[in-house]
């Protein structure tokens, strides 16, 4: 391993603009003439709008237009779309209500874009706002997966009368059935995976931008993918034609998902920069981000496990019902299916699997990916149910699950996956190694002696990343194929810029990109840029997400290096007057074979672009090659967190002690970055289970749309986590990279509560798991008690 | 924001001859940390800030005797990290180093905080349960009559507080449970015993703002100690509910802040 190198842990090189407060993005743009944007929102979940009348706000200082769905309408700008057709269990497309970016005739949730006002200042905009005179016909409104499913709620979309977008199911239901007729014990969860905000610490933000002279737009936009940004805008809501549309994703401030997907608002910037003339610009604010970002989750699931007189799990069956929101976000279809049900296997061997999941409108935000977008969900379904089912049995909940992982590979699941490699035992050892399990039956008395109460809980997850084969996303109703692209240009004297259609949001791409390069050309860092973010300079893109920029991204850049390494052979063998096949490339030098006859990379890169040495016609001239790699597989990520809580009964405080965490993501290309990945995920899954919740009232009013009620993790809400690696290389991708980025929030959520529940001796609690239920499940314990 | 006029003043009667200009349209302005987060969500808009920073005199902490004098434009962080409130009254310095975060307290004032009585602020526990004085231009108003209801103080058009006047206890602790999102209190308890006089004050948790608890200071009085509350219950009537908390869970963190704020201010 070199300095530079994969598996060195070289400090982020992007980190230093970050700091500086030399960063770019979006609301750092600003364009010549720019107008400034302000959305005039629903303050109602559930209203036709009978008039807007806009004459007052339109004489206003500085206002330059005020526009509508109606100005959308007759432009012909299509509504936003949502790009996996998910089919119900008859066969039948699932109901896709309309997405206009500003309402046409009814708004469907509070934060709901009525009007746009374009002025000469955002606050002369947002006084114009004010003066808007809106005439609504409020409706009642369906603010919770229950209210929208009773007979006779409110009709949320017309197109679906009962407020369901699909019935979908995935699974072996006889198969199924079969399993739970012959087991011996059946254990049995209500589980409510909790809805939550992304909060990225940057907003989204927009500048919209049309140039006359050549009749190309420019969309600057807070995008973790912008080519699928521009394909979105110009194939299907009809903005320009893509070779009209340029989008630039520059440095983004943290995404989770949520700024995958196009928004009404980058939508009406680009197409108003055209109608008014002038570059109009958007920044959401933080109530706007709570209010109209995608929010994340929101489960409601009945769960059923078999298992036969051993302890031995025979099947599975989930029942889910899935808040989609009021609109159907980019690829919220995907979320609560495909990115679901195929992982509720979890690291177990599972004969038979039968999910059902019925989809959702209500009156509140649309619900998207984010930070793990259903395998969080589906990870806490199996990773409870474990728990319970050992606990049931009175057995070890470590014993169990190790009875039951699966050992051999490749192992096909019964709900799409095939596990590619893993070795679940071995993260499970080192876990209970590192959290020092087996002495917490001593510490669980020290805590008592203090009056308070220990608990230990297991999460054994796994995901998949790399999304994904192309044709098998296809098959299952992606709207696009999930390769990723690269481009590696050699400049004549030898440094490199590489091209990628991942994008950076925090990732450190910069960096783990650049020791890709390093190691593979022998060339040092400060000699490679990574570029990323721009479709006119990066030839095309499926973005970040997923965790499929190493897996996927990084194999890309790979292909195209060897290409790039092949070419170099061919050059160095004119240059060193040797045969192509005697030419050898190591620690960035061509070598003839057995000789001392050697030219560095630069030298060989300079040849090549002067081609002095070869005539054109027996080779070309340059040395830039391009990739595309689709995968052959997904990456199945996996590993053990153990979480130790202390909980005071007299307050209802739970104070994680002790964090573990022990992952398998196949080859590591900076252990340092993805300790941090790790530390990340893992804050944000307990910010799930003990700390974050969104919470409508029910007329669909959000009650947590500010940091005053809506709860982040803060440090001292987490103690020093204990990170260790196991490591089977991922044999679907030329690098063995599974994938890191969500690992710490799929894991955590089960962990942190199978902890709090190992604690009050209880079998479940919601999350949050807020200082009140966890006083209210403690009191509850106490009672039991004291009745026995 | 709304457009406002903005005055910066070098004497109190200079503040209060703008105030009184201004007519119902001037607002004072100290540390902004809530002033400012209001007006820029258009919930308030004055047409005059009098910006407070500039006046000679209202800031500065000073051991009179065996009062504690605290200007009204002292920030947080000065009376967390003063010597003399940490040597007379810990408890005191304890409860500002507990507001908000480092940046609030940098900015956030004693007089601002009091002025405004949020019903989930720090300081109204440590004004009524240690029987403070509060100052302004134009009289001395006790504690006790100066906390009218939420967001609601004695202080009448045109009144400004100028400082805080703390008799030093024997004995004092503050025991707050943060509002697990804003951190503002949502039971925060303050207990002073100064001779025979023990007070308990009750911040976070009354739909009225701050109150005291007579029962649990008669019965603190007979012996200070926290076993002396066993058995005494709060009644959850009347006590705020919302998401974080019910009545009934903020009457009981009522009991147990207190017992542990009795046990502090004793060094146990
Ligand atoms: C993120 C955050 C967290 C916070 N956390 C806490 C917390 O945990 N606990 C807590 O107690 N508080 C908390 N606060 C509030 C903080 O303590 C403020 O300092 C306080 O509420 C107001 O003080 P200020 O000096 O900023 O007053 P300003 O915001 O300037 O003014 C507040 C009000 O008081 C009036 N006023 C100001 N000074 C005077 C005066 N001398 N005489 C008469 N009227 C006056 C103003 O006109 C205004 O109406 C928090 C605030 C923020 C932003």
């Amino acid at each position: 391993m070199s300095a530079t190198g994969i598996g060195a842990p070289v400090r982020r090189t992007e980190d230093f603009r970050f700091i500086t407060g030399k960063g770019q993005y979006t609301d750092d743009i600003n364009r010549a003439g720019q107008a400034h944007a302000y959305f005039l929102r629903s303050p109602h979940a559930h209203a036709e709008i009978v008039k807007i009348d806009a004459s007052k706000a339109k004489a206003m200082d500085g206002v330059i237009a005020i526009l509508t769905g109606d100005d959308l309408a007759a432009d012909k700008i299509g509504g936003l779309i949502c790009g996996w057709m998910i089919h119900n269990k008859d066969g039948s497309p699932m109901r896709a209500g309309g997405h206009p970016a500003l309402a046409q005739g009814k708004v469907r949730y509070v934060g709901d874009h009525v009007a746009v006002i374009i002025a000469e200042t955002y606050q002369q905009a947002k006084d114009a706002a004010e003066a808007i005179d809106v005439t609504y016909k409020t409706l009642s409104a369906v603010a919770d997966i229950d209210s929208a499913l009773k007979k006779g709620a409110p009709v949320v979309h017309d197109v679906a009368p009962d407020n369901t977008v699909f019935n979908w199911h995935l699974g072996d239901k006889a198969a199924t059935d079969a399993a739970f007729a012959k087991a011996k014990q059946i254990t049995k969860l209500d589980l409510i995976n909790n809805r939550l905000v992304p909060n990225p610490m940057e907003p989204r933000a927009a500048v919209g931008d049309y140039d006359a002279g050549t009749g190309v737009f420019t969309l600057h936009t807070t995008s973790q993918n912008p080519h699928v940004a521009r394909l979105v805008l110009s194939a299907f809501i009809g903005i320009a034609p893509e070779h009209k549309l340029r989008v630039i994703a520059p440095d983004v401030g943290g995404g989770f998902g949520s700024k995958i997907f196009i928004y009404a608002e980058e939508t009406v910037c680009v197409w108003a920069s055209k109608k008014v003339g002038r570059p109009v610009k958007w920044t959401s604010d933080r109530t706007e981000a709570f209010l109209s970002d995608a929010h994340g989750r929101d489960h409601v699931t009945h769960a059923e496990m078999a298992l036969d007189d051993k302890g031995r799990i025979l099947g599975l069956r989930v029942n889910t019902k899935a808040n989609l929101g009021a609109y159907l976000s980019t690829f919220s279809s995907s979320v609560p299916t495909y990115l679901y049900a195929p992982l509720l296997s979890g690291q177990y061997n599972i004969p038979a699997i039968y999910c059902e999941v019925d989809a959702v409108y209500t009156n509140t935000a649309p619900v998207d990916a984010y930070r793990g977008a259903g395998r969080p969900e589906a990870t806490f379904v199996i990773e409870r149910l474990v728990e319970v089912a050992a606990r049931e049995r009175g057995e070890d909940p470590a014993l169990f699950r190790r009875k039951n992982f699966v050992t051999q590979f490749p192992h096909q699941t019964p709900v799409i996956m095939a596990y590619d490699v893993g070795n679940y035992s071995a993260s499970l050892d080192k876990a209970m190694d590192m959290a020092d399990v087996k002495n917490f039956g001593k510490r669980k008395k020290d805590s008592e002696r203090n009056g308070k109460l220990r608990g230990l809980g297991y999460s054994a997850y796994i995901e998949a990343c790399g999304i994904a084969p192309s044709q098998a996303v296809g098959s299952l109703g992606a709207g696009v194929g999930l390769w990723e692209s690269a481009e590696v240009r050699v400049n004549p004297v030898g440094t490199v810029e590489v091209l990628t259609g991942s994008h950076s949001h925090g990732q450190g791409h910069e960096t783990t990109f650049a020791q890709l390069v390093s190691d593979r050309l022998g060339i040092p860092l400060d000699q490679v840029a990574i570029v990323h973010g721009d479709t006119d300079k990066v030839q095309f893109g499926m973005g970040t997400y997923g965790s499929r920029s190493g897996a996927v991204g990084m194999s890309a850049i790979a292909q195209a290096l060897d290409k790039v390494i092949a070419k170099g052979k061919k050059v160095a063998a004119y240059a060193l007057e040797a045969a192509e096949g005697d030419i050898d490339f190591k620690d960035g030098r061509f070598s003839v074979k057995g000789t001392d006859k050697s030219l560095a990379f630069g030298e060989v890169a300079l040849q090549a672009y002067i081609a002095h040495k070869f005539s054109g016609q027996q080779l070309e001239p340059g040395l830039k090659e391009t990739a595309f790699y689709d995968p052959t597989n997904f990456t199945f990520p996996a590993g053990v967190h153990i979480c130790e809580v202390e909980i005071d009964p007299d307050t209802g405080v739970t104070r994680i002690d002790r964090w573990t965490a022990v992952d398998d993501f196949g080859v590591v290309i900076n252990p340092m970055i993805v300790e941090g990945q790790v530390h990340g995920g893992i804050a944000q899954g307990v910010g799930q289970a003990l700390l974050e919740g969104a919470h409508y009232n029910k007329d669909g009013q959000l009650v947590t749309a500010s940091y005053m009620d809506y709860t982040m993790p803060r440090a001292d809400d987490l103690p020093s986590f204990a990170v260790g690696m196991t490591s089977t290389p991922c044999p679907s991708n030329p690098l063995g990279i599974k994938g890191c980025g969500e690992a710490g929030a799929i894991a955590a959520p089960p962990a942190v509560i199978n902890a709090i529940t190992d604690a009050l001796g209880h079998e479940n609690i919601s999350m949050p798991a807020t200082p009140q239920r966890v006083w209210q499940a403690a009191q509850q314990s106490q009672r039991k008690l004291a009745a026995e | 924001m709304y457009a406002f006029n903005y005055q910066r003043p070098k004497t109190v009667r200079q503040a209060a001859g703008l105030l009184a200009k201004a007519g119902g349209d001037g607002k004072l302005l100290a540390g902004g940390q809530t002033l400012l987060p209001t007006m820029k969500q258009r919930l308030a808009s004055p047409a005059m800030l009098i910006d407070l920073n500039q006046v000679d005199g209202m800031s500065g902490i000073e051991l009179k005797g065996r009062n504690l004098h605290i200007g009204a434009m002292t920030k947080h962080a000065d009376v967390a990290n003063s010597h003399v409130v940490k040597t007379a009254i810990p408890g005191l310095a304890a409860l500002a180093e507990g507001i908000g975060d480092p940046a609030v307290r940098n900015r956030g004032t004693i007089g601002g905080s009091i002025a405004n009585n949020d019903p989930a602020a720090d300081y109204p526990a440590a004004c009524l349960g240690l029987g403070a004085t509060i100052v302004t231009n134009k009289r001395k108003i006790p504690a006790d009559e100066f906390f009218t209801g939420m967001f609601d103080t004695a202080l009448e058009e045109g009144e400004i507080v100028t400082k805080v006047i703390f008799p030093v206890p024997q004995k004092a602790a503050y025991e707050k449970f943060p509002n697990p999102a804003s951190r503002y209190a949502m039971v925060g308890v303050f207990v002073g015993k100064k001779g025979s006089d023990v007070r308990v004050a009750v911040t976070g948790a009354g739909a009225n703002g701050v109150f005291r608890l007579p029962e649990f200071e008669a019965a603190l009085k007979t012996r200070f100690n926290a076993k002396s509350l066993d058995g005494l219950s709060v009644p959850a009537d009347g006590l705020n509910g919302d998401i974080h908390a019910s009545p009934e869970y903020r009457a009981h963190l009522i009991g147990v802040m207190a017992k542990r704020a009795v046990s502090k201010a004793l060094g146990k």
